[in-house]
């Protein structure tokens, strides 16, 4: 018998560290080729990865969650024969600990979600109140400032259990605290929250700390990455969309069987391609760590898709070369795939301008946060009636604003204006969409 | 360029440094060390290790002298004759045992160590230079500042030729025949003693009016005592001014104003310890200082997220096992853990001879906190185990608050009292009290018999006094 080892895999774009996402197996499993056993995700994509040989999970390299380094070993699995592991002394007299250079660290973040008993959060005023609650147990005389006395394995415990000693009765000699006063401490915490008030109103001291790890992660990442890093300059039109609902809803009715259904979304991408000809600046990334603005003749719009697990955006290729049916029927693919994780990296990385839109709930203005490195977004507010003057009399138009950012390092606040003002030309006379 | 990139980069090979590179690996984290010198760093190699090898032979060659002199122990010897040319071999191989020792462990914990002169280029990044060899950048995530510190130098005595500082001084190649010591801090007495006890004629000149400034009368009186035994003249509330033309003897200004002239063969500059903040690019990240020393918190965060500073660069005291436990707790709080760095009481030991071992507050220290306290000794004259050492002056001093007995402070002088060092930081870390201390039965006859006995006093009923 043999150990085969499994290293995570480089999977491109200079990536140092790889997110383990989810186990298929666990220690003990037996295996067969193909099977699959982790998922593991970068910035972008989740990624599979499979068994290339039959036998049995010896070793799992980290827990779901954990942040690992390409190349730190993922698994080991038992096989007949040999394996790809060659017999170490030092490795067989110490099994449990992983060969590779494994935890990283952000990860170990204690228990998932902790309950602590906040008194440490409100401040000198609490544990007062609290001891005229429950009198014996939770008496505390010690002066603001005053050092709790406590040996150091007693102060370890409390940071590990996220308790502050200063608000714990010590019941040693001197006044030390003791194990069995942290113990104490933390029970009636928990248990004597709920008491003397009926009813919803009442103090709730409950905290939860919830670790972001996964999707989670790196949308936070991407977030600030992008509002350190770009200046935003944003820029709010209404667009009178009457026309192009009409226009919608008459290709709907004809080919809406045939072809499948129309949402605004494939007529503001066709306006994009349009507008963009004449804007080429708007369709570019910027690589500001180079200082090099690259600009594409290829339209790679990127979708805002929220799914269960957050914030994603997907990426139609090639937007110039659909025609409405065809961007429609991608954008809903892409959706299923970025909803159900199974979004390829492709199918999630490399656009070269993003939409953001709500849909119904798109409300009146929005702030879009550019998609880092691109140089623009451009969001979608609701359509709604609204009273207009036309003319000279009062009537009811379907209006919907645009809510879009620019990178203001590249893009002047005049061209931006111009950029919405010439997709509002063209949204707002429909036909100008289609003469190439 | 050779680049690579790791989660922690320790820079510096010190206590502290590897202290927290070994922690960080046993949790598994990635982390990389850049050590320009040997592993160890000021403690192994010139301080701590090497002086108390050096202290140790200078303390059996005055034994072998005492006996040739004669002993009422009733030993007899010839003169004793001293290789020093040998001595600082065997003192050599002691601090390679130990530094071997701490690359092994370093390797065992699967941390990378890099050798070369460390340079930041930013927060994240570092730029090792090695003679010869093409600069290696290493990115990381976290970097820990470990840099330690280095002797003072008197700008007007700079040093060079006979002007030492401990480093040269625990390296001889001869003994010098007229040794002038500046600064009777701990580094200045423990070398200054260990010279004397050698056969070097000793100087100590201190400005301050007593030596060992930064203890109390009391515990300094039996070192006073002995340096007199020893035949080292101190020179109190004086200057140093310089050497003289001819390089050929220290002038000093004493507090009258009077100036005169000590020959020396070699002049052992201690006057105190900066910590290291240059020439390695820390300037570029602009952290917070505090004086001369990097600015941390309770968890040795600077002021740049993800820096972290440990040991004497972060300020006093500048003590290897501060900055030990300091490396130990940032590797656990960067492996997710929560921790603070707050002892109760870091002890500090002057291997003098008597020596001196300091935990907690002095009685002074406590009243000047407005803490009530009650102090008490107990002389090692009362103690068997001391007098069967030949060692009867000093005693163990107990501070402890008046209202509940809680021990807040411990000082000892006398022969070997270092050891006792761990029985004060153990009590005053888990929060004994005088009670505590009186009832545990301490062995017989040991010197840890003054520790209850000074207990047992405070509270009214020493048994042997």
């Amino acid at each position: 018998m043999g150990i085969h080892v499994i290293k995570m895999p480089d999977i491109g774009e200079g990536i140092a560290e790889v997110e383990l996402v989810m186990w298929h197996v666990k220690v003990g499993d037996a295996v067969t080729e193909d099977m699959i056993l982790a998922d593991v995700m970068t910035d972008k994509a989740t990624i599979e990865i499979p068994s290339p040989v039959h036998g049995t999970v010896a070793m799992l390299g980290g827990a779901a969650g954990q942040v690992m380094a390409v190349g730190a070993d993922l698994i080991h699995i038992e096989v007949e024969g040999e394996g790809n592991l060659k017999a170490q002394a030092s490795a067989s007299s110490a099994p449990a600990k992983p060969a590779g250079p494994a935890p990283a660290p952000a990860v170990q973040p204690a228990p998932p979600v902790v309950a602590v008993p906040a008194q440490a959060a409100a401040g000198g005023a609490t544990p007062a109140s609290r001891a005229a609650a429950s009198p014996a147990s939770a008496r505390v005389a010690r002066e603001p400032g005053e050092r709790p006395l406590a040996s150091p394995a007693v102060r370890k415990r409390a940071w590990d259990m996220g308790v502050e000693l200063q608000f714990v009765h010590g019941s040693g000699p001197a006044g030390r605290i003791l194990h069995t006063d942290l113990e104490a401490y933390v029970a009636r915490g928990v248990q004597g929250a709920p008491s003397a008030v009926p009813g919803g109103y009442r103090e709730n001291h409950t905290e939860q700390t919830i670790p972001l790890i996964g999707l989670r992660r790196k949308i936070a990442q991407k977030m600030q990455e992008s509002k350190r890093r770009i200046p935003h300059f944003s820029y709010v039109e209404e667009i009178d969309v009457t026309e192009l609902e009409n226009l919608r809803t008459r290709m709907n009715e004809q080919w809406g069987k045939e072809r499948g259904k129309l949402t605004v979304l494939p007529l503001l991408a066709r306006a994009l391609v349009v507008a963009l000809r004449q804007f080429p600046q708007m369709n570019a990334r910027f690589d500001d760590d180079a200082g090099i603005v690259t600009q594409y003749g290829a339209v790679h719009l990127g979708v805002a898709t929220q799914t269960d697990a957050g914030l994603m955006v997907s990426v139609m290729r090639h937007a110039e070369a659909r025609d409405l049916w065809s961007c429609a029927s991608e954008i809903g693919r892409l959706a299923d795939a970025a909803r159900t994780g199974k979004a390829s990296r492709e199918e999630l990385s490399g656009s070269t301008i993003t939409i953001s839109s709500l849909g119904p709930l798109g409300g009146i203005v929005t702030t879009p946060v550019i998609n880092h490195p691109e140089v623009a977004i451009i969001g979608v507010n609701k359509i709604v009636e609204r009273p207009m003057v036309r003319q000279g009399a009062v009537v009811i138009r379907k209006m919907m604003n645009l809510s879009s950012s620019f990178d203001h390092r590249v893009v002047d606040g005049m061209h931006a204006a111009q950029f919405v003002q010439a997709i509002r030309a063209l949204l707002e006379c429909p036909a100008m969409l289609f003469v190439e | 360029m050779n680049q690579h990139t790791t989660t922690l980069l320790v820079i510096g090979g010190g206590p502290g440094g590897y202290i927290a590179a070994i922690r960080a690996g046993q949790l598994g984290i990635p982390t990389t060390l850049v050590e320009a010198a040997e592993l160890g760093g000021t403690c192994l190699n010139v301080g701590c290790i090497p002086s108390k090898a050096l202290i140790h032979v200078a303390e059996e060659f005055e034994k072998a002298s005492h006996f040739a002199s004669g002993s009422a122990l009733g030993i007899s010897v010839q003169a004793p004759r001293i290789d020093i040319g040998q001595t600082v071999l065997w003192k050599d191989g002691i601090v390679g045992r130990l530094t071997g020792g701490v690359a092994a462990l370093l390797k065992k914990s699967g941390v990378r160590v890099v050798k070369g002169w460390a340079n930041i280029v930013d927060g994240k990044t570092v730029e090792v230079i090695r003679d010869g060899e093409s600069p290696q950048r290493i990115g990381c995530q976290h970097l820990l500042l470990a840099t330690g510190a280095h002797a003072t130098e008197l700008p007007f005595m700079p040093f060079g030729g006979k002007v030492i500082s401990a480093t040269e001084a625990l390296s001889p190649r001869t003994l010098p025949g007229k040794l002038v010591v500046v600064g009777a801090g701990y580094i200045g007495l423990e070398l200054g003693i260990a010279y004397a006890k050698l056969g070097s004629q000793v100087h100590v000149v201190e400005a301050q009016e007593r030596i060992l400034p930064a203890y109390d009368n009391d515990l300094t009186r039996p070192v006073a005592i002995a340096l007199k035994g020893l035949g080292i003249q101190t020179h109190l509330g004086s200057s140093v001014l310089g050497l003289d033309q001819e390089g050929m003897a220290v002038r000093i200004r004493n507090a009258a104003g009077e100036e005169s002239a000590l020959g020396a063969d070699q002049v052992l500059v201690a006057v105190g310890r900066r910590p290291n903040t240059r020439g390695y690019g820390l300037e570029k990240l602009r952290i917070d200082m505090d004086g001369h020393f990097i600015k941390v918190d309770d968890q040795c965060r600077t002021s740049m997220r993800d820096v972290w500073a440990i040991g004497d660069v972060t300020g006093e005291p500048m003590l290897a096992h501060r900055a030990m436990a300091q490396g130990e707790m940032v590797a656990e709080i960067i492996s997710g853990k929560r921790r603070h760095f707050s002892p109760a009481a870091i002890a500090a030991v002057c291997f003098t001879d008597p020596e001196v071992v300091v935990a907690g507050v002095t009685p002074q220290q406590a009243r000047a906190q407005g803490i009530a306290c009650i102090d008490a000794s107990f002389p090692f004259s009362a103690n068997g185990r001391a007098m069967s050492l030949e060692s009867k002056d000093g005693f163990v001093r107990v501070v402890a608050r008046s209202d509940n007995h809680l021990i807040v402070g411990w000082q000892a002088v006398g022969k070997a009292v270092s050891e006792l060092s761990a029985a004060f930081g153990q009590s005053i870390e888990m929060g004994a009290t005088l009670e505590d201390v009186a009832g545990t039965i301490h062995a017989h006859p040991t010197l840890g018999e003054a520790i209850q006995e000074a207990a047992l006093r405070a509270l009214g009923h020493a048994l042997h006094i």
